[in-house]
């Protein structure tokens, strides 16, 4: 009985003990955490609006994004707009895109220039496809095609495609990754369906 | 530094290595080591927990009661695992990005176990601090090592310096789990021919 009670004791204090500590780690440290990511979304939409952000540093970027980005709300969606220097009027539209990818849910940002039909820019901040193969969406070269293509015609979204490599371009398709066939889909698919969701708002605003 | 201390402390880097001679913690070997810098602070993350769960069970070895000694095993390292990952996602965001879901994993990695069990249990606290040191950096020299051929192959570069003259073209397949296996292998390969040691 003696040592039942002594296990039991052990036990409590330790679990006691642990909780603490972590709680207190955790409560420290959610600031700067918060921060972080708060930070990593502000810098996707830098990079999705088609700015070059491998030589800014984090301030750098966190002053563009103070000084052009402005979010507003698009029915129930968030978008994001992006005035230049001394325009009084946005010039650029961003949107968040998700979607299933092979592995993982991918998440980015896709923006539109003034026109509201051509892209200028796309950018993906989380996922967790393989290194090296689906990964590569996040790379500049997969990333740049997008920049110049269509993904509205006449105020609907059009059939963007991620195509195999080597098959001939339009303006609304974009090659795919070799061997990350189905990433590639997965791309296709929920830039459709978020262009789609969008359609509605640009639609709207489109001739103000 | 008397020659038993070095011999805990050095014995993991090559003789009894924890990779390439006991083969633990290969999962983590194989996903972490796409690139050099991840594989480093993998190393640092798990030098640092086995290294404290080494020092606070040997320090409660005579105390646990024998019945729950597992479980209280277990709640120490996961506790320090947990704290590694809250510090990295405040303190070195893009790396806890990469590394992801395998710094959590360092509570299943064998190593950070099997070091509580086979040594910490039964050794002072001095001991099992030299021991877990140099489990975990014995463990981190082999990362370190496949991360190293795998980035100069697969993207070439070193640390994210351009290494391979401008038209070199990256080997996709290193980059993938199978070109871990094989580099890994060829390490284990080598290790044991430089150790004789012959699995019984």
């Amino acid at each position: 009985m003696r040592e039942d009670t002594r296990t039991f004791v052990f036990a409590g204090v330790t679990c006691l003990v642990v909780s603490l500590l972590l709680s207190v780690t955790a409560s420290v440290l959610k600031p700067a955490q918060q921060a972080n990511e708060a930070f990593d979304v502000k810098r996707n939409i830098v990079k999705a609006f088609g700015i070059d952000i491998s030589s800014m540093d984090r301030p750098g970027i966190e002053a563009t994004f103070e000084k052009h980005v402005a979010e507003d709300k698009a029915g129930d969606l968030p978008i994001f707009t992006w005035t230049d220097e001394g325009a009084d009027k946005a010039s650029k539209y961003a949107f968040p895109i998700s979607g299933k990818g092979l592995w993982s849910m991918l998440y980015g940002y896709l923006s539109l220039e003034a026109d509201l039909e051509t892209i200028a820019g796309i950018s993906f901040y989380k996922h967790g496809e393989t290194p090296g193969l689906g990964a590569e969406i996040e790379k500049p070269w997969f990333l740049n095609q997008f920049t110049g293509k269509k993904l509205y015609e006449a105020g609907t979204a059009v059939d963007f495609l991620v195509v195999k490599p080597g098959t001939p371009l339009t303006d609304t398709s974009v090659d795919g990754i070799s061997g990350a066939t189905l990433t590639g889909k997965g791309v296709q698919i929920l830039i459709q369906k978020d262009a789609a969701a969008y359609a509605e708002y640009f639609k709207s605003i489109k001739g103000n | 530094m008397a020659s038993a201390a070095k011999k805990l402390l050095m014995d993991p880097f090559s003789d009894n290595n924890p990779v390439t001679i006991q083969v633990l913690g290969i999962c983590s070997a194989l996903a972490v080591t796409v690139k050099v810098d991840t594989a480093i602070v993998m190393t640092l993350a798990l030098t640092s927990v086995v290294t404290l769960s080494n020092v606070v069970i040997s320090m409660m070895r005579n105390i646990i009661p024998p019945g729950i000694r597992m479980i209280v095993e277990m709640a120490v390292i996961a506790s320090l695992v947990i704290i590694a990952d809250q510090l990295l996602r405040a303190f070195l965001f893009d790396i806890s990005k990469q590394l992801s879901v395998f710094v959590g994993l360092i509570i299943t990695n064998c190593i950070v176990m099997g070091r509580a069990e086979a040594f910490a249990l039964q050794n002072p606290p001095k001991d099992s601090l030299l021991d877990g040191l140099g489990n975990g950096l014995g463990y981190g020299i082999v990362l370190i090592a496949v991360a190293a051929i795998r980035e100069l192959l697969g993207f070439g570069t070193l640390l994210n310096f351009k290494i391979m003259p401008e038209n070199f073209m990256g080997n996709g397949l290193v980059l993938l789990a199978p070109g871990a296996f094989i580099i890994l292998g060829l390490l284990i390969w080598a290790q044991r021919t430089v150790s004789k040691y012959v699995e019984e």
